[in-house]
């Protein structure tokens, strides 16, 4: 029993970790979305931003700089999109998976360059890296029955990115429900027209939304390359983004939902390696390819309306263009 | 809004614009790595066109980009947008795989017939599905594609870890096809000819390629379910008032866009690898949608553009290996910004182009 408890501590201590680039990713993709922006560069953001993240740690030492410099760069490619979809009315897609295969193959060919690592780019020096954050009294009460290691494993231990991310989640609720930015943002992704007879700058709004993409996309990659991974190497994003993406729309474009949906898809994964070669009743071994595939499964099937039915923002994909 | 640009600026002058600052912006890129983007450019060329190797390796990778091209063309006809080529084409790989392994030793011509429909079936129904979707449910095909890319890779890397792997070896690869199923190179053909491609493993599936440019063109503008499908491209309740359902059209677009991208592993499995191995599609599928935009949807255009990716593709590797400080990937990035230049900021020169070439609106009737 206290071992299955442990096991279980420790299962979802990865949860967390696993599910934290999902969740800022996530609520990057939701403040565009919701303004009617369709983001599926949230993969290239954060590779760009593991890349810059990772580059600027190891030149600088300083794991902030590293943070700074990934929100710096995955803001400037928000800005691009912007600049594509919303000043040149551009197709959102298109411009999206420029994005994508433009960062894919920048982050290597500089990295080449310039660290001569075959396209990697290790960041292994003191203070590159953000380091797990012991709290308070962890040590103190972990020996307390159940709590204590509840405590000590789950909650506390973690990198300061991991509390950023579970802080994103309320904040963005807050933002979006709670705010007059929040009331225009959701009315900019629905009807335009209507904000825009109100007076407020559809454009603004949109590039606005985008800006908060761009930094948390940012601050994602940035997790991915120097506090959760050691370096950047090439492809390191390896589709998370899309999962984000998949996550929002399981989540029905709603922060708390999403949330849950990437900490779905995170335990997924997290089972996912304690499951090989495990025999379960009545199903025998699951290939860890099954689990893998499932949350794009799910998200179809979701998107399908067989679980449920994801309805997008109204406005989203269409660019506006005011009246003359 | 109507374009009213004359063709010749439309179809020609604007596109090379586009290009051009792509280019630009990747010599800059040069510039930045500290080699000289003149100097890059000759590499490029010559790596792409200088030898009869360099032609055929070339021309080999045209095959891919011209069959995912006309995937995604096909689809932006019906107003949809196929970004699932990649899985499409990963999918169809495996039907040819299949054939490959289980039917390789069948007489020759029969073999690689059942290879080439297994190949065209399996990318068709890896279409099918987000075509149901959207016609039937409403799915959007550009979320489905993505969530299907990942869905197939995943049943790739099970098959060919587990069931299909060459018994006795760790590496996840199929065994290698009899030989009566591999596509014949062009390389024999050419020599008869006089013509030397060296070792490149260009093969008949360019030719097969070329016929699914014309079948492209007969059935877009010479059909009756080409023209149906365009107009529910263009408009779905025009479409509805003329008889046109939109859901059936939806359908079909998908499908044969997934087949057309299906038969890019033709290419790669029966012409050249003559196996299943992971990972065979390597992104052509994604730039199918750079071929499609820049050929803007006509079999000449889409020709020319993958000619053009092709070129990029053997003289990038050239290139990489004959400057120190620039690697593969830089191949990636031009065909990045190709897709954001021509594609997502395609507009961007329009309205300065239209206040000079404009031809003034035709006057209404009296």
């Amino acid at each position: 029993m206290e071992d299955l408890w442990t096991q279980a501590l420790l299962l979802t201590a990865s949860t967390f970790r696993l599910a934290t680039p999902l969740i800022l990713a996530a609520m990057a993709g939701l403040f565009a979305e919701r303004s009617g922006i369709v983001d599926i560069g949230l993969e290239g953001k954060m590779l760009g931003a593991a890349f810059a993240a990772a580059a600027a740690a190891a030149m600088t030492g300083s794991a902030w700089v590293g943070l700074m410099t990934a929100m710096g760069v995955s803001f400037a490619l928000a800005m691009l999109h912007g600049f594509a979809c919303i000043t040149h009315r551009g197709d959102h897609v298109v411009s999206g998976v420029a994005i994508n295969i433009t960062v894919a193959g920048l982050g290597p060919v500089l990295a080449d360059a310039w660290f001569r690592q075959a396209g990697r780019v290790p960041v292994t020096g003191e203070g590159m890296r953000f380091r797990s954050i012991e709290l308070p009294f962890a040590q103190v009460l972990a020996d307390v029955p159940i709590i204590g290691p509840l405590y000590a494993n789950v909650i506390s231990g973690h990198n300061i990115l991991v509390y950023m991310a579970a802080l994103s989640v309320p904040l963005t609720a807050w933002v979006v429900y709670k705010t007059r930015f929040g009331l225009r943002l959701r009315a900019v992704g629905e009807n335009p027209s209507a904000v825009d007879t109100a007076g407020i700058s559809v454009t603004a709004m949109r590039f606005r939304a985008l800006m908060i993409t761009g930094l948390l996309c940012g601050i994602a990659g940035a997790y991915l390359s120097i506090a959760q991974g050691a370096g950047f190497t090439r492809d390191m994003s390896a589709g998370k983004g899309f999962l984000a993406l998949a996550a929002l729309i399981f989540g029905k474009w709603r922060p708390v939902p999403v949330l849950f949906a990437c900490l779905l898809f995170a335990f997924a994964d997290a089972i996912q390696a304690r499951l090989q070669g495990v025999d379960l009743p009545l199903i025998g071994e699951v290939p860890t390819q099954a689990i893998q595939a499932l949350p794009y499964l799910l998200t179809i099937l979701l998107l399908a309306g067989f679980v449920g039915r994801a309805v997008a923002p109204k406005a989203i994909g269409q660019p506006y263009v005011k009246e003359r | 809004m109507p374009a009213k640009l004359p063709g010749w600026v439309n179809y020609g002058l604007l596109p090379l614009m586009n290009l051009g600052l792509a280019f630009l912006v990747a010599g800059l890129i040069v510039v930045i790595l500290g080699e000289s983007p003149l100097e890059a450019v000759q590499l490029l060329v010559f790596g792409a066109f200088g030898y009869g190797e360099a032609v055929g390796y070339t021309l080999f990778y045209t095959t891919n980009f011209i069959f995912t091209g006309l995937a995604v063309a096909l689809a932006f006809q019906c107003g949809l947008f196929n970004i699932g080529g990649e899985g499409q084409a990963y999918i169809g790989g495996l039907g040819v795989g299949l054939v490959g392994i289980y039917i390789g030793h069948w007489p020759v011509p029969i073999g690689i017939m059942i290879g080439i429909m297994a190949a065209a079936l399996f990318g068709g129904i890896w279409g099918f599905i987000p075509g149901w979707l959207q016609a039937r449910r409403g799915s959007h095909t550009v979320i489905t594609t993505i969530m299907l890319n990942f869905i197939a890779a995943s049943i790739m890397t099970y098959l060919l870890v587990n069931p299909l792997r060459r018994p006795g070896q760790q590496i996840p690869e199929s065994v290698t096809f009899d030989r009566n199923i591999w596509l014949p190179q062009l390389s024999d053909i050419l020599t008869g000819f006089g013509q030397d491609i060296g070792r490149s493993p260009l093969n008949v599936a360019l030719l097969i390629a070329l016929v699914c440019c014309l079948l492209y063109w007969l059935f877009v503008w010479k059909t009756r379910a080409g023209y149906e499908m365009r107009v529910v491209g263009r408009s779905e309740p025009a479409a509805v008032y003329g008889g046109i359902s939109p859901a059936k059209q939806i359908m079909i677009a998908m499908t044969l866009s997934g087949a057309l991208a299906g038969m890019m592993s033709l290419n790669e499995v029966l012409g050249a690898q003559h196996r299943l191995t992971l990972g065979f599609t390597g992104g052509y599928g994604f730039v199918g949608i750079a071929v499609a935009l820049m050929g803007r949807g006509h079999p000449v255009g889409i020709v020319l553009a993958a000619v053009l990716f092709g070129a990029l593709y053997q003289g990038g590797s050239e290139l990489a290996f004959d400057m120190p400080r620039i690697n593969r990937d830089m191949v990636v990035v031009i065909q990045g910004l190709v897709i954001l230049f021509a594609g997502a900021l395609e507009h961007m020169f329009r309205p300065w182009l239209e206040a000079r070439f404009a031809r003034p609106a035709v006057p209404a009737p009296a």
